[in-house]
Protein backbone atom coordinates (compact mmCIF):
# COMPACT_ATOMS: atom_id res chain seq x y z
CA UNK A 1 0.00 0.00 0.00
CA UNK A 2 1.60 3.48 -1.37
CA UNK A 3 1.45 6.08 1.84
CA UNK A 4 -0.52 9.56 0.64
CA UNK A 5 2.84 11.88 0.41
CA UNK A 6 1.72 14.31 3.73
CA UNK A 7 -0.71 12.17 5.21
CA UNK A 8 -0.65 9.62 8.15
CA UNK A 9 0.27 6.11 7.48
CA UNK A 10 -1.13 3.98 10.40
CA UNK A 11 -0.04 0.33 10.62
CA UNK A 12 -2.33 -1.97 11.76
CA UNK A 13 -1.94 -3.20 14.89
CA UNK A 14 -1.63 -7.13 14.82
CA UNK A 15 -0.24 -8.21 18.90
CA UNK A 16 -2.02 -5.93 21.43
CA UNK A 17 1.29 -8.05 23.39
CA UNK A 18 4.04 -5.91 21.94
CA UNK A 19 1.80 -2.43 20.91
CA UNK A 20 3.50 0.71 21.86
CA UNK A 21 0.93 3.30 20.89
CA UNK A 22 3.74 5.94 20.87
CA UNK A 23 6.50 3.58 19.16
CA UNK A 24 3.69 1.85 16.92
CA UNK A 25 3.66 4.61 13.82
CA UNK A 26 7.11 6.69 14.82
CA UNK A 27 9.09 6.52 11.94
CA UNK A 28 12.54 7.15 14.12
CA UNK A 29 12.76 6.10 17.36
CA UNK A 30 16.27 7.20 18.01
CA UNK A 31 15.54 10.42 19.84
CA UNK A 32 12.95 8.72 22.09
CA UNK A 33 13.21 8.41 26.15
CA UNK A 34 13.57 5.30 28.05
CA UNK A 35 12.26 6.32 31.83
CA UNK A 36 11.57 4.94 35.08
CA UNK A 37 8.60 6.60 36.98
CA UNK A 38 8.18 6.42 41.05
CA UNK A 39 4.54 7.15 41.33
CA UNK A 40 3.01 7.30 44.77
CA UNK A 41 -0.25 4.85 44.51
CA UNK A 42 -3.00 5.16 46.76
CA UNK A 43 -6.33 3.17 46.75
CA UNK A 44 -8.52 5.26 47.94
CA UNK A 45 -8.54 8.47 50.94
CA UNK A 46 -8.53 6.15 53.55
CA UNK A 47 -5.95 3.56 52.47
CA UNK A 48 -1.94 3.89 52.90
CA UNK A 49 -0.52 4.58 50.18
CA UNK A 50 3.29 3.42 48.39
CA UNK A 51 5.18 4.22 45.38
CA UNK A 52 5.69 2.11 42.64
CA UNK A 53 7.76 1.66 39.61
CA UNK A 54 6.74 1.93 36.69
CA UNK A 55 9.20 1.81 33.32
CA UNK A 56 7.98 4.20 30.86
CA UNK A 57 9.68 3.38 27.21
CA UNK A 58 10.10 4.90 24.24
CA UNK A 59 9.01 8.30 25.09
CA UNK A 60 9.04 10.84 22.86
CA UNK A 61 10.58 14.01 23.87
CA UNK A 62 8.00 16.13 22.80
CA UNK A 63 5.11 14.76 24.75
CA UNK A 64 3.71 16.51 27.68
CA UNK A 65 4.03 14.88 30.51
CA UNK A 66 0.67 14.17 30.87
CA UNK A 67 0.44 12.71 27.77
CA UNK A 68 4.03 10.05 28.87
CA UNK A 69 1.37 9.58 31.93
CA UNK A 70 -1.41 8.68 29.27
CA UNK A 71 1.24 5.95 27.81
CA UNK A 72 1.53 4.68 30.73
CA UNK A 73 -1.55 4.16 31.47
CA UNK A 74 -2.60 2.66 28.44
CA UNK A 75 -0.11 -0.01 28.67
CA UNK A 76 -1.04 -0.72 32.29
CA UNK A 77 -4.68 -0.82 31.05
CA UNK A 78 -3.61 -2.99 28.18
CA UNK A 79 -2.21 -5.41 31.01
CA UNK A 80 -5.39 -5.07 33.28
CA UNK A 81 -3.93 -2.96 35.92
CA UNK A 82 -5.73 -0.48 37.30
CA UNK A 83 -4.12 3.44 35.53
CA UNK A 84 -2.62 6.26 37.46
CA UNK A 85 -4.78 8.37 38.65
CA UNK A 86 -4.40 12.49 37.97
CA UNK A 87 -6.19 15.08 37.98
CA UNK A 88 -6.06 16.95 34.15
CA UNK A 89 -8.56 18.91 32.29
CA UNK A 90 -7.85 21.53 29.63
CA UNK A 91 -4.63 20.73 29.21
CA UNK A 92 -3.45 23.82 27.96
CA UNK A 93 -2.42 25.44 31.44
CA UNK A 94 -5.08 27.45 31.76
CA UNK A 95 -7.96 25.84 33.90
CA UNK A 96 -5.68 24.86 37.05
CA UNK A 97 -6.40 20.78 36.80
CA UNK A 98 -3.30 19.54 36.57
CA UNK A 99 -0.81 19.20 39.68
CA UNK A 100 1.53 16.59 40.48
CA UNK A 101 4.65 16.84 42.57
CA UNK A 102 7.62 16.27 40.12
CA UNK A 103 11.10 15.69 41.37
CA UNK A 104 10.25 17.33 44.62
CA UNK A 105 8.89 20.07 42.73
CA UNK A 106 4.98 21.35 41.66
CA UNK A 107 4.44 21.57 38.39
CA UNK A 108 8.06 19.65 37.94
CA UNK A 109 11.39 21.49 37.29
CA UNK A 110 10.10 24.65 34.89
CA UNK A 111 9.22 28.25 35.84
CA UNK A 112 5.74 29.38 35.27
CA UNK A 113 4.43 26.39 33.79
CA UNK A 114 1.82 24.15 34.70
CA UNK A 115 2.46 19.81 34.27
CA UNK A 116 0.07 19.81 31.62
CA UNK A 117 2.94 22.34 29.67
CA UNK A 118 5.89 20.63 30.85
CA UNK A 119 7.35 18.47 28.39
CA UNK A 120 9.35 15.22 28.13
CA UNK A 121 12.61 17.15 26.60
CA UNK A 122 12.88 18.63 30.23
CA UNK A 123 14.34 15.41 31.24
CA UNK A 124 16.85 13.36 30.35
CA UNK A 125 16.87 9.58 28.77
CA UNK A 126 17.05 7.12 31.34
CA UNK A 127 16.09 9.36 34.47
CA UNK A 128 14.13 8.41 37.35
CA UNK A 129 10.51 10.57 38.11
CA UNK A 130 9.28 10.38 41.36
CA UNK A 131 5.92 11.78 41.34
CA UNK A 132 3.60 12.55 44.23
CA UNK A 133 0.46 14.31 44.78
CA UNK A 134 0.09 17.51 46.49
CA UNK A 135 1.01 17.01 50.74
CA UNK A 136 -1.73 18.80 52.22
CA UNK A 137 -4.06 17.86 55.34
CA UNK A 138 -6.37 20.42 53.37
CA UNK A 139 -6.10 18.66 49.96
CA UNK A 140 -6.60 14.98 51.01
CA UNK A 141 -5.73 12.41 48.28
CA UNK A 142 -8.77 10.60 46.54
CA UNK A 143 -6.54 8.33 44.84
CA UNK A 144 -3.27 8.17 43.49
CA UNK A 145 -2.37 11.65 42.25
CA UNK A 146 -5.59 12.74 42.33
CA UNK A 147 -6.58 15.26 45.49
CA UNK A 148 -9.54 16.81 46.62
CA UNK A 149 -9.12 20.52 46.32
CA UNK A 150 -12.53 21.86 47.08
CA UNK A 151 -11.31 23.52 49.94
CA UNK A 152 -10.27 26.56 47.75
CA UNK A 153 -13.92 26.41 45.87
CA UNK A 154 -14.91 26.46 49.33
CA UNK A 155 -12.83 29.76 50.10
CA UNK A 156 -14.36 31.13 46.95
CA UNK A 157 -17.36 30.44 47.76
CA UNK A 158 -17.41 32.29 51.45
CA UNK A 159 -16.69 35.84 50.11
CA UNK A 160 -14.64 35.54 46.16
CA UNK A 161 -17.43 37.38 44.53
CA UNK A 162 -18.93 40.69 43.87
CA UNK A 163 -22.93 41.67 43.95
CA UNK A 164 -23.99 42.83 40.65
CA UNK A 165 -27.42 44.57 39.98
CA UNK A 166 -29.81 43.35 37.52
CA UNK A 167 -30.79 45.70 35.10
CA UNK A 168 -29.22 47.49 31.58
CA UNK A 169 -26.08 46.43 30.22
CA UNK A 170 -23.62 49.04 31.40
CA UNK A 171 -21.20 50.92 28.76
CA UNK A 172 -18.36 49.51 28.65
CA UNK A 173 -15.49 51.56 29.98
CA UNK A 174 -18.29 53.40 32.22
CA UNK A 175 -16.10 53.19 35.46
CA UNK A 176 -12.36 54.54 35.11
CA UNK A 177 -9.72 52.35 36.22
CA UNK A 178 -6.20 53.21 36.52
CA UNK A 179 -4.51 51.47 34.38
CA UNK A 180 -1.91 50.36 36.80
CA UNK A 181 -4.48 49.42 39.10
CA UNK A 182 -6.05 47.13 35.74
CA UNK A 183 -2.92 45.59 35.13
CA UNK A 184 -2.37 44.66 39.22
CA UNK A 185 -5.39 43.25 39.41
CA UNK A 186 -5.58 41.15 36.41
CA UNK A 187 -2.11 39.90 37.30
CA UNK A 188 -4.06 38.51 40.42
CA UNK A 189 -6.43 37.23 38.75
CA UNK A 190 -4.47 35.50 36.73
CA UNK A 191 -3.99 32.73 39.50
CA UNK A 192 -5.92 29.54 38.19
CA UNK A 193 -6.56 28.02 41.65
CA UNK A 194 -4.15 24.90 40.79
CA UNK A 195 -3.16 24.70 44.78
CA UNK A 196 0.99 24.64 43.84
CA UNK A 197 1.39 27.62 46.10
CA UNK A 198 -0.07 25.08 48.97
CA UNK A 199 1.98 22.34 47.61
CA UNK A 200 5.55 24.26 47.65
CA UNK A 201 4.75 26.15 51.58
CA UNK A 202 6.58 24.58 53.81
CA UNK A 203 3.79 25.13 56.18
CA UNK A 204 0.68 24.21 53.37
CA UNK A 205 -0.72 27.33 53.87
CA UNK A 206 -2.77 28.34 50.81
CA UNK A 207 -2.17 32.36 52.19
CA UNK A 208 -1.02 32.96 47.88
CA UNK A 209 -3.74 31.63 46.94
CA UNK A 210 -6.44 33.26 48.97
CA UNK A 211 -4.98 36.55 48.89
CA UNK A 212 -4.63 36.44 45.18
CA UNK A 213 -8.47 36.00 45.06
CA UNK A 214 -9.00 38.83 47.70
CA UNK A 215 -6.89 41.50 45.61
CA UNK A 216 -8.13 40.23 42.53
CA UNK A 217 -11.46 42.17 43.56
CA UNK A 218 -10.29 44.13 46.57
CA UNK A 219 -8.24 46.46 43.71
CA UNK A 220 -11.06 47.30 40.99
CA UNK A 221 -13.99 49.31 42.09
CA UNK A 222 -16.94 46.73 41.32
CA UNK A 223 -15.06 44.36 44.44
CA UNK A 224 -15.29 47.58 46.71
CA UNK A 225 -18.67 46.96 48.40
CA UNK A 226 -17.46 43.34 49.57
CA UNK A 227 -14.10 44.66 50.23
CA UNK A 228 -13.98 44.56 53.85
CA UNK A 229 -16.19 41.28 54.99
CA UNK A 230 -14.90 39.33 51.62
CA UNK A 231 -11.57 39.64 53.36
CA UNK A 232 -12.90 38.28 56.96
CA UNK A 233 -14.84 35.21 55.45
CA UNK A 234 -12.32 34.13 53.20
CA UNK A 235 -9.57 34.21 55.35
CA UNK A 236 -12.00 32.60 58.22
CA UNK A 237 -13.16 29.68 55.73
CA UNK A 238 -8.91 29.43 55.21
CA UNK A 239 -8.43 28.68 58.37
CA UNK A 240 -11.47 26.21 59.09
CA UNK A 241 -10.05 24.11 56.29
CA UNK A 242 -6.98 23.65 58.43
CA UNK A 243 -4.48 25.25 55.85
CA UNK A 244 -1.01 26.63 57.63
CA UNK A 245 0.12 29.80 58.41
CA UNK A 246 2.67 31.53 56.30
CA UNK A 247 5.83 32.28 57.03
CA UNK A 248 6.87 34.85 53.91
CA UNK A 249 9.62 32.44 52.86
CA UNK A 250 8.44 33.25 49.24
CA UNK A 251 8.72 29.27 48.09
CA UNK A 252 5.02 29.91 46.85
CA UNK A 253 5.60 33.01 44.60
CA UNK A 254 9.06 30.64 43.30
CA UNK A 255 6.23 27.73 41.80
CA UNK A 256 3.25 29.51 41.21
CA UNK A 257 2.84 28.44 37.45
CA UNK A 258 1.13 31.72 36.80
CA UNK A 259 3.72 33.91 39.00
CA UNK A 260 1.46 35.37 41.56
CA UNK A 261 3.55 37.71 43.87
CA UNK A 262 4.10 37.76 47.36
CA UNK A 263 2.83 41.42 47.64
CA UNK A 264 -0.49 40.01 47.50
CA UNK A 265 -0.33 38.35 50.82
CA UNK A 266 0.63 41.20 52.06
CA UNK A 267 -2.37 43.80 50.45
CA UNK A 268 -4.91 40.75 52.11
CA UNK A 269 -3.33 41.19 55.51
CA UNK A 270 -3.39 44.89 55.28
CA UNK A 271 -7.02 44.69 53.99
CA UNK A 272 -8.07 42.55 56.75
CA UNK A 273 -6.13 44.20 59.45
CA UNK A 274 -7.84 47.38 58.39
CA UNK A 275 -11.34 45.59 58.52
CA UNK A 276 -10.70 44.06 61.78
CA UNK A 277 -9.28 46.59 63.44
CA UNK A 278 -9.84 49.95 61.88
CA UNK A 279 -13.24 50.13 60.32
CA UNK A 280 -15.81 49.85 62.77
CA UNK A 281 -18.54 49.37 60.05
CA UNK A 282 -17.00 46.20 59.46
CA UNK A 283 -16.39 44.66 62.56
CA UNK A 284 -20.07 42.54 62.76
CA UNK A 285 -19.70 41.17 59.47
CA UNK A 286 -18.54 38.10 61.23
CA UNK A 287 -20.91 35.08 62.60
CA UNK A 288 -23.57 37.36 62.55
CA UNK A 289 -22.93 38.69 65.85
CA UNK B 1 -16.15 34.26 70.26
CA UNK B 2 -15.40 37.33 71.19
CA UNK B 3 -14.43 40.10 68.50
CA UNK B 4 -11.22 40.42 69.80
CA UNK B 5 -10.82 36.39 70.37
CA UNK B 6 -11.73 36.11 67.01
CA UNK B 7 -9.01 38.64 65.31
CA UNK B 8 -6.35 37.13 67.06
CA UNK B 9 -6.85 33.74 67.26
CA UNK B 10 -7.57 33.99 63.33
CA UNK B 11 -4.57 32.69 61.46
CA UNK B 12 -2.98 36.66 60.44
CA UNK B 13 -3.88 37.89 64.02
CA UNK B 14 -1.65 35.44 65.38
CA UNK B 15 1.10 36.28 62.55
CA UNK B 16 0.20 39.77 63.45
CA UNK B 17 1.20 39.17 66.86
CA UNK B 18 4.41 37.46 65.79
CA UNK B 19 5.21 40.52 64.32
CA UNK B 20 4.66 42.86 66.53
CA UNK B 21 6.65 41.31 69.25
CA UNK B 22 9.19 40.42 67.29
CA UNK B 23 9.87 44.45 65.81
CA UNK B 24 9.26 44.89 69.60
CA UNK B 25 12.06 43.10 70.44
CA UNK B 26 14.42 44.59 67.62
CA UNK B 27 14.08 47.84 69.02
CA UNK B 28 15.33 46.63 72.38
CA UNK B 29 18.22 45.37 70.17
CA UNK B 30 19.25 48.72 69.58
CA UNK B 31 18.89 50.01 72.59
CA UNK B 32 20.97 46.91 74.34
CA UNK B 33 23.53 47.35 72.08
CA UNK B 34 23.96 50.86 72.41
CA UNK B 35 24.04 50.37 76.42
CA UNK B 36 26.46 48.05 76.51
CA UNK B 37 28.85 49.45 74.53
CA UNK B 38 29.77 51.04 77.89
CA UNK B 39 31.47 47.61 78.16
CA UNK B 40 34.42 48.77 75.69
CA UNK B 41 34.69 52.19 78.06
CA UNK B 42 38.62 51.65 79.67
CA UNK B 43 37.10 52.65 83.11
CA UNK B 44 37.33 50.04 85.00
CA UNK B 45 33.57 49.23 84.60
CA UNK B 46 32.22 52.73 86.07
CA UNK B 47 30.04 53.66 82.97
CA UNK B 48 28.84 50.17 82.63
CA UNK B 49 28.10 49.31 86.38
CA UNK B 50 26.29 52.60 86.81
CA UNK B 51 24.01 52.05 83.88
CA UNK B 52 23.17 48.35 85.26
CA UNK B 53 22.49 50.84 88.29
CA UNK B 54 20.29 53.39 86.28
CA UNK B 55 18.63 50.23 84.38
CA UNK B 56 17.55 48.36 87.54
CA UNK B 57 16.58 51.27 89.87
CA UNK B 58 14.42 53.45 87.25
CA UNK B 59 11.04 52.73 87.25
CA UNK B 60 9.69 53.09 83.71
CA UNK B 61 12.62 51.09 82.54
CA UNK B 62 11.59 48.20 85.13
CA UNK B 63 7.37 48.70 83.26
CA UNK B 64 9.65 48.65 80.09
CA UNK B 65 11.44 45.51 80.96
CA UNK B 66 8.66 43.44 82.17
CA UNK B 67 6.67 43.83 78.80
CA UNK B 68 10.53 42.64 77.40
CA UNK B 69 9.62 39.90 79.28
CA UNK B 70 6.48 39.12 78.30
CA UNK B 71 7.33 39.97 74.35
CA UNK B 72 9.95 37.20 74.47
CA UNK B 73 7.49 34.85 75.91
CA UNK B 74 4.36 35.58 73.63
CA UNK B 75 6.71 35.68 70.86
CA UNK B 76 7.93 32.06 71.46
CA UNK B 77 4.67 30.52 72.82
CA UNK B 78 2.99 32.07 69.34
CA UNK B 79 5.59 30.17 67.27
CA UNK B 80 5.44 27.34 68.91
CA UNK B 81 1.66 27.08 68.39
CA UNK B 82 1.97 28.42 64.82
CA UNK B 83 4.60 26.07 64.13
CA UNK B 84 2.34 23.03 65.61
CA UNK B 85 -0.47 24.15 63.29
CA UNK B 86 2.02 23.79 60.33
CA UNK B 87 3.07 20.81 60.60
CA UNK B 88 -0.55 19.75 61.07
CA UNK B 89 -1.42 21.08 57.95
CA UNK B 90 1.11 18.43 56.06
CA UNK B 91 0.85 15.46 57.97
CA UNK B 92 2.00 13.70 54.83
CA UNK B 93 5.59 14.83 53.77
CA UNK B 94 7.18 14.38 50.41
CA UNK B 95 9.93 11.98 49.82
CA UNK B 96 11.94 13.59 47.18
CA UNK B 97 12.28 17.79 47.85
CA UNK B 98 14.40 19.67 45.68
CA UNK B 99 16.54 23.02 46.88
CA UNK B 100 13.59 25.31 47.19
CA UNK B 101 14.67 28.75 46.37
CA UNK B 102 13.39 30.54 49.36
CA UNK B 103 16.31 31.85 51.89
CA UNK B 104 17.65 29.18 54.42
CA UNK B 105 16.85 31.97 57.38
CA UNK B 106 12.96 31.91 56.37
CA UNK B 107 12.89 28.48 56.30
CA UNK B 108 14.88 27.62 59.57
CA UNK B 109 13.12 30.44 61.68
CA UNK B 110 12.17 27.67 64.37
CA UNK B 111 15.69 26.25 64.92
CA UNK B 112 17.34 29.49 65.06
CA UNK B 113 14.50 30.94 67.28
CA UNK B 114 14.96 27.83 69.79
CA UNK B 115 18.66 28.44 69.71
CA UNK B 116 17.88 32.20 70.49
CA UNK B 117 15.68 31.44 73.45
CA UNK B 118 18.09 29.05 74.97
CA UNK B 119 20.77 31.65 75.08
CA UNK B 120 17.48 34.45 76.65
CA UNK B 121 17.47 31.71 79.33
CA UNK B 122 21.19 31.38 79.95
CA UNK B 123 21.95 35.29 79.18
CA UNK B 124 19.37 36.73 81.50
CA UNK B 125 20.24 33.43 84.42
CA UNK B 126 23.56 34.70 84.52
CA UNK B 127 23.42 38.62 84.34
CA UNK B 128 19.50 39.86 85.20
CA UNK B 129 18.87 36.73 87.91
CA UNK B 130 22.54 37.33 89.18
CA UNK B 131 22.35 40.54 89.53
CA UNK B 132 18.90 40.97 90.35
CA UNK B 133 18.06 37.94 92.75
CA UNK B 134 21.89 36.18 93.51
CA UNK B 135 23.37 37.83 96.11
CA UNK B 136 27.04 36.65 94.94
CA UNK B 137 27.90 40.24 92.91
CA UNK B 138 30.30 41.84 94.97
CA UNK B 139 30.70 46.81 94.93
CA UNK B 140 32.59 48.48 93.56
CA UNK B 141 33.74 51.66 94.87
CA UNK B 142 34.34 54.54 92.30
CA UNK B 143 36.03 58.13 93.78
CA UNK B 144 35.84 60.59 91.06
CA UNK B 145 37.91 63.98 91.57
CA UNK B 146 35.20 66.46 90.54
CA UNK B 147 38.25 69.56 89.78
CA UNK B 148 40.87 66.73 88.15
CA UNK B 149 37.97 64.04 86.53
CA UNK B 150 40.73 61.44 88.31
CA UNK B 151 38.94 58.01 89.52
CA UNK B 152 40.33 55.51 92.03
CA UNK B 153 38.15 52.37 92.28
CA UNK B 154 37.83 50.14 95.22
CA UNK B 155 36.03 47.10 96.58
CA UNK B 156 32.98 48.27 98.47
CA UNK B 157 31.79 45.54 101.03
CA UNK B 158 28.54 47.09 102.46
CA UNK B 159 27.47 47.11 105.97
CA UNK B 160 23.82 45.56 105.47
CA UNK B 161 22.84 43.14 103.48
CA UNK B 162 20.43 45.11 101.43
CA UNK B 163 21.97 47.59 100.53
CA UNK B 164 21.61 48.38 96.75
CA UNK B 165 23.79 51.73 95.47
CA UNK B 166 24.47 55.07 96.64
CA UNK B 167 25.89 58.36 95.26
CA UNK B 168 27.39 61.22 97.76
CA UNK B 169 29.48 64.14 96.93
CA UNK B 170 32.39 64.95 99.93
CA UNK B 171 35.14 67.74 99.19
CA UNK B 172 34.67 67.50 95.45
CA UNK B 173 34.82 63.86 95.78
CA UNK B 174 31.69 62.23 93.66
CA UNK B 175 31.66 58.43 95.47
CA UNK B 176 29.31 55.91 93.78
CA UNK B 177 28.69 52.88 95.38
CA UNK B 178 27.56 50.10 93.09
CA UNK B 179 26.71 46.48 92.06
CA UNK B 180 29.93 45.15 90.07
CA UNK B 181 28.43 43.57 86.95
CA UNK B 182 31.32 44.20 85.04
CA UNK B 183 33.47 42.14 86.95
CA UNK B 184 30.59 39.41 86.51
CA UNK B 185 30.91 40.13 82.58
CA UNK B 186 34.74 39.83 82.51
CA UNK B 187 34.48 36.98 84.36
CA UNK B 188 31.44 35.11 82.05
CA UNK B 189 33.61 36.12 78.84
CA UNK B 190 36.98 34.70 80.33
CA UNK B 191 35.62 31.01 79.17
CA UNK B 192 36.10 29.96 76.00
CA UNK B 193 32.92 27.88 75.69
CA UNK B 194 31.15 30.73 76.71
CA UNK B 195 32.57 33.03 74.30
CA UNK B 196 32.03 30.62 71.64
CA UNK B 197 28.11 30.03 72.42
CA UNK B 198 28.04 33.69 72.61
CA UNK B 199 29.57 33.85 69.11
CA UNK B 200 26.88 31.01 67.96
CA UNK B 201 23.98 32.85 68.96
CA UNK B 202 24.81 35.99 67.51
CA UNK B 203 24.91 34.42 64.45
CA UNK B 204 21.62 32.79 65.09
CA UNK B 205 20.26 36.54 65.65
CA UNK B 206 22.01 37.54 62.60
CA UNK B 207 20.05 34.78 60.25
CA UNK B 208 17.22 35.28 61.76
CA UNK B 209 16.92 39.01 61.46
CA UNK B 210 17.74 38.76 58.29
CA UNK B 211 14.72 36.87 57.61
CA UNK B 212 12.33 38.23 60.37
CA UNK B 213 12.55 41.77 60.43
CA UNK B 214 11.30 42.02 56.48
CA UNK B 215 8.97 39.47 57.04
CA UNK B 216 7.00 41.49 59.93
CA UNK B 217 6.64 44.41 57.77
CA UNK B 218 5.21 41.84 55.03
CA UNK B 219 2.87 40.66 57.58
CA UNK B 220 1.76 43.53 58.69
CA UNK B 221 0.75 44.60 55.03
CA UNK B 222 3.13 47.16 54.54
CA UNK B 223 4.77 47.04 51.47
CA UNK B 224 5.53 49.65 49.17
CA UNK B 225 7.77 50.23 46.29
CA UNK B 226 9.63 53.01 47.73
CA UNK B 227 9.78 51.48 51.61
CA UNK B 228 10.28 48.22 51.06
CA UNK B 229 14.07 48.18 50.09
CA UNK B 230 14.80 50.16 52.71
CA UNK B 231 12.85 47.98 55.11
CA UNK B 232 15.48 45.22 53.31
CA UNK B 233 18.59 47.26 53.51
CA UNK B 234 17.87 47.81 57.64
CA UNK B 235 17.26 44.64 57.80
CA UNK B 236 20.28 43.53 56.36
CA UNK B 237 22.51 46.03 57.57
CA UNK B 238 21.56 47.03 60.76
CA UNK B 239 19.76 43.92 62.46
CA UNK B 240 21.72 41.22 60.78
CA UNK B 241 24.78 42.72 60.72
CA UNK B 242 25.88 45.61 62.80
CA UNK B 243 23.66 44.68 65.72
CA UNK B 244 25.12 40.95 66.05
CA UNK B 245 28.57 41.49 65.05
CA UNK B 246 28.34 44.47 67.99
CA UNK B 247 27.43 42.10 70.45
CA UNK B 248 29.46 39.27 69.26
CA UNK B 249 32.51 41.78 69.96
CA UNK B 250 32.05 41.98 73.45
CA UNK B 251 32.80 38.51 74.57
CA UNK B 252 35.95 37.95 72.07
CA UNK B 253 37.14 41.40 73.38
CA UNK B 254 36.76 40.50 77.27
CA UNK B 255 38.11 37.39 76.13
CA UNK B 256 41.50 38.04 74.69
CA UNK B 257 41.56 40.71 77.47
CA UNK B 258 41.53 38.01 79.91
CA UNK B 259 44.38 35.94 78.58
CA UNK B 260 46.67 39.05 79.11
Amino acid sequence: MQAVSGGYNYKKITDYTTYNPVTHNSKNMSGNMNLTLKVWRQKNSQAAGKFVTYKAEGISPDMSFLEMLDVVNESLTLKGDEPIHFDHDCREGICGMCSLYINGRPHGPKKAITTCQLHMRSFSDGETITIEPWRSAAFPVVKDLATDRSAFDRIQQAGGYISVNTGGVPDANEIPIPKVIADEAFNSATCIGCGACVAACKNASAMLFVSAKVSQLGMLPQGQPERYSRVQSMVAQMDAEGFGNCTNTGACEAECPKEITLTNISRMNNDYFSAKLFREEHAHDQNGD
Amino acid sequence: MSEFKQTFNSSLGKKLIMALTGLFLCTFLIVHLGGNLLLFKNDDGYSFNAYANFLTHFPPIEVIAYLLYLCILVHTIYAIILTTRNRRARPVGYAVQTKSPASWSSKNMGILGAILFLFIVIHMGDFWFTYKYNNILGFKEYRTNLVTGERTVTDFKPEYADFENSVATENNVEIVRVKDLHARVAFSFSHLWYVIFYVIAMGAVAFHLLHGFQSAFRTLGWVHRRYTPIVYFIGTWLFAVIIPLGFAAMPVVYFIQSLK
